[in-house]
């Protein structure tokens, strides 16, 4: 099996839950003001928390604007550069049942960290039909990019050492929401 | 709890979470059949290679397909030639390819073992797709995606497997699927098609169409495979028919009204099955099919897409 994964112990809060709440907030009305309003945007989240954190961004517009926008669920591990490498690739499958054509979609993800998750996702949307444009909505960029991409809506901006990880916790998978940075356990 | 092994020969030797997650796989890699644009990166620059001795459509036609999806590159290797029989020469072919280093040979051989043989012999993985009578894991496991997606679970499900059991790889890897999944599993059909000991993995036997198919969820119809039949096993294929053929009279009078139907094919329309319950709502086989494709994929890509750490 694969190397013992590294314990890690929380270092700092980043953002609790009313400052997670308000970075989504800022997020929706940032979408609706560069979009000139939700007509034609389409949010696809990227598993697990990408997914969950799209949802909320549009019952965030739902809530602004009244518009019920379309949700989907992308799984990039088709398209990982690193397939292969890992160990077994695990499938939990792409769901996104309308049409991307012409549409705006709002990529969303937790982390931003080198960049290798979005460029997938970007070749993953574009095998699935030919958008509008694709914007990058992230709750937290951490920095570290090993590609050309940055995001449109960025929650946070965190400066992080490469040894250091991110945690997203959120309240339908750990029942809280909070952001903290963790660092490896001296062995 | 990951997918560890470099073949795959038989639904023997998987316990049940690896059937699961080979499941869950194809499940997820469904959704690429319905896109206009039917290919994922995934196995760019994996070499695939179909061995195939014995004549197949779905099979082999489901294999390609699942492997030009994933974008691997798929050689169609038919040894058509009779005069190849099992031993050195067939061990022969198989270095030939080995030499061409594929990332995974697809082998059908009317030989039990075929499949085995290459994985002792070749550094690549092998997948099994049908080893005379003894496994075709694919099959199988195509057969449980389906039940699952038309039944919802797997726990105490009961499955009637009807018709030339002796003959059929079909059913013994179903057998070990099924089993190990938690389902009931009879196996039906004249005495002279029942393989000795069946009972020993743990199905019933029953003598009677009529009261193998009562109560059951599925009944899954064997092919009545003439080509491996010496002379005398049955009277004639008219009395088969009569007794074993499955008809719409039959199924009304002794099946429950949500029974599935599903037959691994191709189908002998009017012996095994009678064309009304092929085409008919109770069946499933055409589902089969789209299943294999899916399954096929989930197979290639765990075997393929994990280079590195198999054993």
């Amino acid at each position: 099996m694969a190397s013992p994964v590294p314990r890690f112990r929380e270092k700092a809060q980043v953002l609790d839950d009313a400052a997670l709440d308000r970075a989504l907030t800022r997020i929706a009305h940032e979408i609706l003001e560069k979009n000139g309003g939700a007509s034609e945007v389409a949010f696809v989240g990227l598993r697990t928390r990408g997914v969950t954190l799209a949802h909320r961004l549009a019952a965030k517009i739902a809530q602004i604007d009244g518009a019920a926008l379309p949700v989907g669920t992308l799984d990039i591990t088709l398209y990982r550069d690193d397939l292969g490498l890992r160990g077994a690739p695990l499938i939990r499958g792409t769901d996104i049942p309308f049409s991307i054509k012409n549409k705006t979609v709002i990529l969303v993800d937790d982390v931003l960290f080198t960049g290798r998750t979005v460029r997938a996702a970007l070749d993953a949307i574009i095998d699935l039909g030919r958008p509008k444009a694709i914007q990058l909505a992230i709750l937290i960029d951490r920095g570290h990019r090993e590609l050309p991409i940055r995001p449109d809506y960025v929650g946070k901006n965190l400066p992080t050492s490469r040894r250091e990880s991110v945690a997203v916790r959120l309240r339908e998978h750990d029942g809280e929401d909070r952001v903290v940075i963790e660092e490896p356990e001296e062995a | 709890m990951g997918w560890t092994r470099k073949h795959l020969l038989t639904m023997r030797e998987l316990d049940a979470s690896e059937i699961v997650l080979l499941i869950d796989t194809a499940a997820s890699l469904q959704e690429i059949a319905t896109r206009e644009i039917k290919k994922v990166p995934a196995l760019r620059g994996k070499t695939i290679v179909n061995l195939f001795y014995e004549p197949s459509t779905r099979t082999r036609t489901s294999f390609e397909i699942a492997g030009k999806w994933l974008s691997a590159d798929v050689i169609n290797f038919s040894a058509g030639g009779s005069s190849t029989t099992k031993g050195e020469s067939f061990i022969d072919t198989a270095k030939t390819i080995a030499a061409m280093s594929p990332d995974v040979v697809i082998v059908r051989h009317s030989s039990a073992g075929a499949a085995e043989l290459l994985a002792r012999t070749l550094p690549c993985s092998i997948v099994n797709a049908g080893d005379g009578a003894h496994e075709h894991p694919t099959q199988a496991l195509l057969d449980l995606l389906t039940i699952r997606e038309k039944k919802a679970h797997f726990d105490g499900l009961h499955v009637a497997i009807v018709g030339d059991v002796a003959h059929s790889r079909v059913a013994r890897s179903d057998i070990h699927g099924m089993r190990k999944l938690g389902m009931t599993v009879t196996v039906a059909g004249p005495p002279t098609l029942i393989p000795p000991f069946v009972q020993e993995l743990g199905v019933k036997v029953s003598y009677r169409l009529e009261d193998a198919i009562r109560d059951v969820d599925v009944i899954m119809m064997l092919r009545l495979q003439h080509e491996r039949m010496t002379n005398g096993l049955i009277p004639s294929l008219r009395e088969y028919s009569r007794y074993w053929g499955l008809t719409l009279e039959k199924l009304a009078s002794h099946a429950r009204p949500d029974v599935l139907i599903m037959h691994p094919g191709p189908v002998n329309r009017g012996i095994e099955l009678s064309p009304e319950v092929a085409d008919g709502p109770y069946s499933v086989i055409l589902d089969q099919v789209t299943k294999g494709v899916a399954v096929r994929m989930g197979v290639l890509l765990l075997l393929a897409g994990s280079k590195g750490e198999a054993p």
